[in-house]
């Protein structure tokens, strides 16, 4: 069994670079069912959120499968100009970042909860399709209970400094005071619905909300108790908000330079913040240069977030510490999953039963001529391999079977392997 | 005595520009703090000092001219204080604590134009008049302080990177609403000021001289002034364009009063 994981996030690559590696919802399983289809990989999921673009694959047979060419042909890209920014780990580390990743501790603003619920989602979406199994299935669900761990015994997640508080605090830096001013939601989304929020706690006044779909509109001005615009009246409507929290899946930008103008013109030139947590960016960076015009985007929010950054970072090593011990328990308990030490030792334990066996009964038989030395040789090799068959290939089978862990015990139970089990591990760990 | 108190002032306000100057490079609470009460001890001296004049002088218009400097230096001063005390921020101290430093500097070297009155200026509407026209100036000052700082937080928010002193300027709208209320309060007073000036200019001399060099200077400021009160309550002017205004503004109040030196009204002398 081979983990691979190919990637680019919030640390690696620009946004620029991720806007064009993102993979929106849509399609998502598509590009699963693309993912395991490539040759040499048996199992994959992909996670596409706005910090990161990541390829986790179980490749087939235990060879490194061509995650890159996966990434050529998907997005038609060119990898060299992606060379630098693309990360990949195996095994182990693959494991490891998977871990740290679901623990929020590769986040943007380290313990921030959203990260969780987009790997879960990842992974029901990879699942639907059938590209996660048996092997990827036991490690990303391992990977959600490492987060839950992270969670309940460090700090790191709590009093999260989310993306959603800088931006309340940039909004701070801005307009002081909070108190009668108006939110503009454009698009929807986890962050951006919970910046509203934050943002509606800190005083702002109301909140007007536009979807592609009005339906989804109304429904979220109903919970914010707010009011539904229709996304043609966005840029009539736009200019009556302070703060604008832009999510939609657009493929260009939908706030331009000229826009903007249109705004500071009916705003008599107060100023507007524009926070944009869409990736491809809804904002065009151009509007940044106008005067009175404030574009956050999500690349903006992560550098402000460092600042807070190093008042977790203790949390954030207790919450490390955990991960590598976990990264230990899976490596151990995937060594006792895999099939081929207890085949081996199955094997080892027949051999040595075969040639005591062989020992015990050569006095009786006296001298044998080199060709009755074979036949015996043949005849009890043939008995063993013949009784071996049956539970060989069952346990190759067991192994792309999530309850392989029933089948390998009973083996080793039935043929009484457990000591052998021990040293096939430890020779394992030596690998 | 009055110099002695000045300088002692002079030396407290110096504490102020050291915090300006070290808040170019880096924030530092313990000295904003240090800074803020040596302006208070700085401008209970500087009063003294003043008070002091007045007594001297045969009237208080007289006191007033002799130390304009000085004057005008404490006017700037308790303008600070006020948007201190309102806003509870010393930002506008990057700008104005090197600024009231120089002009007390210049007041306590004794630099003045001013020499003798003639007995005939002695009058009330003196008095008024450049307490006016200082308190406009004051308040000029302080919106320019506020545009300036408005251009350094808004370049701030836009490259990114709030660290040092930029990291501590107060919110956005609040520099523009200390400048903006400081331009509407000091545009009165500025406007006042000029009236009081003429009616002493016809009292005096029994026309208002408007060739004279001082007199063009203060009608150009008090047009870049009304421009900049139009432009704001009109078309809401803020940023880079409002702050070359406050800037032209500021430079025409400099050189108006630097014609002190050139204008033959304002030496107040008897000719």
């Amino acid at each position: 069994m081979k983990f691979q994981l190919i990637g680019v996030n919030h640390k690696t690559a620009p946004v620029e670079v991720r806007e064009r590696l993102a993979i929106p919802e849509s399609r998502l399983a598509e590009a699963c069912r693309r993912l395991v289809a490539h040759p040499g990989i048996a199992e994959g999921m992909i996670l596409s959120t706005c910090n990161r673009v990541e390829l986790l694959c179980n490749t087939r047979n235990g060879v490194a499968a061509d995650l890159r060419g996966f990434l050529r042909s998907y997005f038609r890209l060119d990898c060299d100009e992606l060379e630098g920014h693309l990360y990949e780990y195996r095994e182990q580390e693959a494991v490891r970042h998977l871990f740290r990743v679901a623990a929020s501790l590769d986040s943007m603003v380290v313990g921030e909860p959203q990260i969780l619920g987009q790997v879960k989602e990842a992974y029901a979406t990879a699942r639907a399709v059938g590209a996660v199994q048996a092997q990827l299935d036991q490690l990303v669900t391992r990977a959600f209970a490492v987060a839950k761990r992270v969670r309940s015994e460090t700090a790191v997640g709590s009093s999260s400094v989310s993306v959603a508080s800088v931006a309340v605090e940039l909004a701070k830096k801005i307009f002081g005071n909070l108190h009668g001013k108006h939110v503009f939601l454009v698009g929807a989304g986890k962050m951006s619905e919970l910046a509203a929020r934050h943002l509606l706690a800190h005083g702002c006044e109301s909140i007007f909300v536009a979807n592609r779909t009005y339906e989804r509109a109304v429904s979220l001005a109903y919970k914010f108790k707010g009011q539904a615009i229709h996304f043609e009246d966005l840029h009539n409507t736009c200019d009556r908000a302070d703060i604008v929290i832009t999510s939609t899946g657009a493929p260009h930008a939908i706030f331009r330079k000229e826009h903007g103008e249109l705004f500071l013109a009916r705003r008599r030139n107060r100023p507007m913040f524009f926070i944009d947590i869409a990736v491809p960016r809804d904002v065009d960076p151009a509007m940044n240069k106008l005067d009175g015009i404030f574009v956050y985007d999500i690349d903006d929010l992560q550098q402000a977030v460092a600042s807070h950054a190093a008042d977790r970072k203790k949390e954030a090593e207790r919450a490390e510490a955990i991960v590598t011990a976990e990264v230990e328990r899976f490596q151990a308990r995937l060594q006792t999953l895999d099939v081929v030490p207890t085949i081996v030792s199955l094997q080892d334990h027949l051999e040595t039963i075969r040639q005591a066996e062989i020992d015990r009964v050569r006095g009786r038989l006296g001298q044998l001529t080199p060709d009755q030395e074979m036949a015996v040789e043949s005849l009890t090799r043939g008995i063993v391999n013949k009784i071996m068959h049956t539970p060989i290939s069952t346990l190759k089978s067991a192994a792309r079977d999530p309850e392989s862990t029933t089948v390998i015990d009973l083996v080793r139970r039935l043929f009484n392997l457990q000591e052998k089990r021990a040293k096939s591990g430890s020779s394992g760990d030596g690998k | 005595m009055a110099l002695l108190w000045l300088r002692v002032a002079l030396c407290l306000y110096g504490v102020g520009l050291l915090y300006a100057l070290v808040a170019l490079t880096r924030t530092s609470d313990l000295l904003s703090r240090i800074a803020l009460h040596a302006a208070y001890l700085g401008m209970v001296f500087h009063l003294v000092s003043l008070t002091e004049g007045v007594l001297l002088a045969d009237h208080i218009s007289q006191a007033m001219a002799h130390n304009s400097e000085s004057l005008l230096a404490f006017f700037v001063m308790a303008v600070f204080m006020i948007t201190y005390l309102v806003y509870k921020t010393t930002s506008p101290g990057i700008i104005v604590f090197p600024f009231v430093f120089l002009l007390t500097f210049l007041a306590a070297t004794r630099q003045q134009p001013f020499v003798l009155m003639s007995p005939g200026m002695r009058t009330s509407w003196l008095v008024v008049h450049i307490a006016l026209i200082f308190t406009g100036y004051a308040a000029l000052i302080l919106s320019f302080c506020a545009s300036l700082l408005y251009l350094i937080q808004q370049h701030s928010l836009k490259s990114k990177r709030a660290n040092g002193i930029l990291g501590r300027l107060p919110a956005l709208e609040e520099i523009d609403q200390i400048g903006y209320r400081s331009l509407l309060l000091g545009f009165p007073f500025m406007t006042l000021g000029l009236v009081a000036g003429s009616v002493v200019a016809e009292n005096v001399y029994g026309r208002v001289d408007f060739q004279d060099p001082k007199i063009l200077l203060s009608l150009l400021m008090w047009a870049v002034y009304l421009l900049m009160v139009y432009t704001r309550w009109i078309a809401g002017w803020r940023g880079r364009r409002a702050a070359v205004l406050a800037s032209v503004a500021f430079a025409a109040a400099v050189v108006a009063w630097a014609a002190n030196y050139f204008s033959s009204i304002h030496r107040f002398v008897a000719s």
